[in-house]
């Protein structure tokens, strides 16, 4: 494994669990499981991600209650500060559960799901319209894809070859009120990806050095546009969080709060 | 009206580059034009209108000026929570083209009658909503706003042989424009109906009552002065809307009306209900009291309650 990768995985890790503690909030598990997936995207696979550059790929967060992560890369990257790290959830900021435009290093509010995949396409589509180089990246979850309206971008993008457009599926298994396989099971969810005409890509999305790797070795100038199938683990890392579905929801009290702290340690070593 | 869109917008894409014009799948025979002159900045999306306004907002924030375009019950309905959370809440420039509201679809059906359009446009901050009332009012409102910062809903007539006497084809964002200066009553219309306003008018002046006609094109930003100035001058308003009577023209009206503590009487003539038949355009404004002959019917009711 890369181990600058794995470092930064574990940093925003541990930036989740404390300021999901601090706030006294949820969503811990869904953030935990993109760990890897933002580290690699933000430790070489984006262009100049969360600056100001015209050029820059751009990132949608289209799972936007994993809002932590990304503020937690953010601030490793050196864009946001600590002193507005630690606003995350309080009255007044611009960091909350879900992200919003208007902080700096966030391209598009999100939130409601099945909304983000077509913005990214229309930004995709302004790039070659453009003829600019900049790739637009939109990291959905695996139950978002019950959206109908993801369904419609999907074909769009195959059908205009967007090739500059990148869909990163958090393949968690897991939805708000149980298993994806229990409520509406997405399996085969690469195939139904493949056959709308898409590029798909299956990888551990615990291994940043991988996505990373699959990441560059996209052809994003001609073809198809490309998904990466990113199997994860809903509340990664922490043990008594892994596939439960209660950590959807629930903040941390002080005995989870220092358990989980350990194990992150301890991996980390 | 819709011909005359095409046509203004053909003319404004040949020297503003950023314009495109996408549409969910509708607009044969309508849209053409543009096409044929601007391919590479037309697209159909197929029937997707979420997916397309989501497209169109990407679009916006990287450079362009997007019109999405299909009936204004999909244009603003299927997409709406794409509309919030896109265009309006990143405050990029999108428009949105919504074809025929009211009964201007008839036999098409209920799914084809935009009657609450207009309400859940107006009551979003930051969008623009935009109703002429024919096609030459149309195209000023197109040219004279397409290239402002922010969202604009249009909603955009079928009719491209009608002109409504006396407007002049006269359209300020955030005013009205008046017809006639009669003192006795006063009627207020906005969009495609307002040709029945102006009949009734007319219809009201044969019959000794001066009436003046205000038409209203532009909800949001609404124009509140010249409404207050208006509802100072009158001792009773009717207002006339293709719409369902709460939410749209004649809400505005009274709200208007109530925060300034006016004694003017506001008479709303709108759609009170789901219609419960088919019928063309014509039947089904008549069965709503929107036809000329309602709306004349109603301006003498006021009066005649009034003097009583």
């Amino acid at each position: 494994m890369n181990r600058n990768l794995t470092v930064l995985s574990h940093e925003i890790r541990r930036i989740i669990i404390e300021e999901s503690k601090r706030a006294n909030v949820g969503h811990i598990g869904s953030a935990l499981s993109v760990a890897e997936i933002i580290a690699a995207l933000f430790d070489g696979a984006l262009h100049k991600p969360g600056t100001d550059d015209p050029d820059r790929d751009r990132f949608i967060l289209s799972k936007g209650h994993a809002a932590l992560a990304l503020y937690a890369a953010l601030h490793v990257k050196g864009i946001l500060d600590l002193d507005r790290l630690r606003t995350y959830c309080c009255d007044g900021s611009l960091l909350g559960v879900h992200p919003e435009h208007l902080l700096d290093g966030v391209d598009f509010s999100t939130g409601s799901l099945g909304h983000g995949l077509s913005i990214g396409a229309g930004a995709a589509l302004a790039a070659r319209l453009n003829e600019a180089d900049y790739r637009c990246v939109v990291l959905v979850s695996d139950a978002e894809c019950n959206e109908g309206s993801l369904w419609e971008t999907v074909m769009f993008a195959a059908h205009h070859r967007l090739s500059n457009l990148v869909a990163i599926i958090d393949n968690n298994g897991q939805q708000a009120m149980g298993k994806t396989k229990d409520v509406i099971d997405l399996n085969p969810l690469g195939d139904k990806w493949r056959a709308f005409g898409w590029d798909v890509h299956d990888v551990d999305g615990h291994d940043p050095g991988m996505m990373a790797q699959t990441l560059a070795s996209l052809d994003t100038r001609t073809g198809p546009p490309h998904v990466l199938v990113a199997e994860t683990v809903c509340g990664k890392g922490v043990s008594f969080m892994e596939g439960k579905v209660e950590w959807h929801y629930l903040p941390l009290s002080e005995d989870q709060y220092s358990v989980a702290l350990d194990e992150l340690e301890a991996a980390r070593r | 009206m819709r011909k005359a869109f095409c046509r203004t917008l053909t003319k404004i894409a040949a020297t503003d580059p950023r314009v495109m014009l996408l549409t969910a799948d509708l607009g044969f025979m309508v849209l053409e034009p543009f096409a044929d002159a601007h391919p590479s900045r037309f697209l159909n999306v197929g029937v997707a209108e979420a997916n397309m306004i989501g497209l169109a907002t990407g679009l916006a924030a990287g450079g362009f000026v997007p019109f999405v375009y299909s009936i204004a019950t999909f244009a603003t309905m299927r997409g709406y929570e794409q509309i919030r959370n896109g265009p309006i809440l990143h405050n990029v420039p999108v428009r949105i083209v919504g074809v025929g509201g009211g009964f201007e679809y008839g036999h098409g059906g209920f799914t084809h009658h935009a009657l609450e359009d207009l309400g859940i446009a107006r009551i979003q901050p930051g969008l623009t909503v935009i109703a002429p009332a024919d096609h030459v009012q149309a195209a000023e409102a197109i040219r004279s706003t397409y290239a402002m910062p922010g969202p604009i809903y249009y909603r955009i007539g079928k009719r491209d042989d009608y002109v409504l006497p006396g407007l002049d084809g006269r359209f300020r964002l955030g005013r009205l424009e008046t017809v006639g200066q009669g003192n006795d009553i006063v009627v207020i219309s906005i969009g495609s109906i307002s040709a029945e306003a102006s009949a009734a008018v007319q219809r009201l002046s044969a019959k000794g009552v001066d009436a003046t006609l205000a038409v209203v094109s532009s909800l949001r930003p609404a124009p509140v002065d010249d409404l207050r100035s208006l509802l100072d001058r009158f001792a009773c308003a009717i207002t006339v809307e293709e719409h369902y009577i709460d939410g749209g023209l004649g809400s505005l009206v009274c709200e208007v009306a109530a925060e300034m503590g006016s004694g003017c009487r506001v008479i709303r003539c709108g759609v009170k209900g789901m219609p419960s038949f088919c019928g063309g355009e014509t039947c089904l404004r008549e069965a709503q009291g929107l036809s000329s002959d309602g709306i004349f019917n109603s301006a003498l009711k006021a009066l005649g309650e009034l003097g009583s």
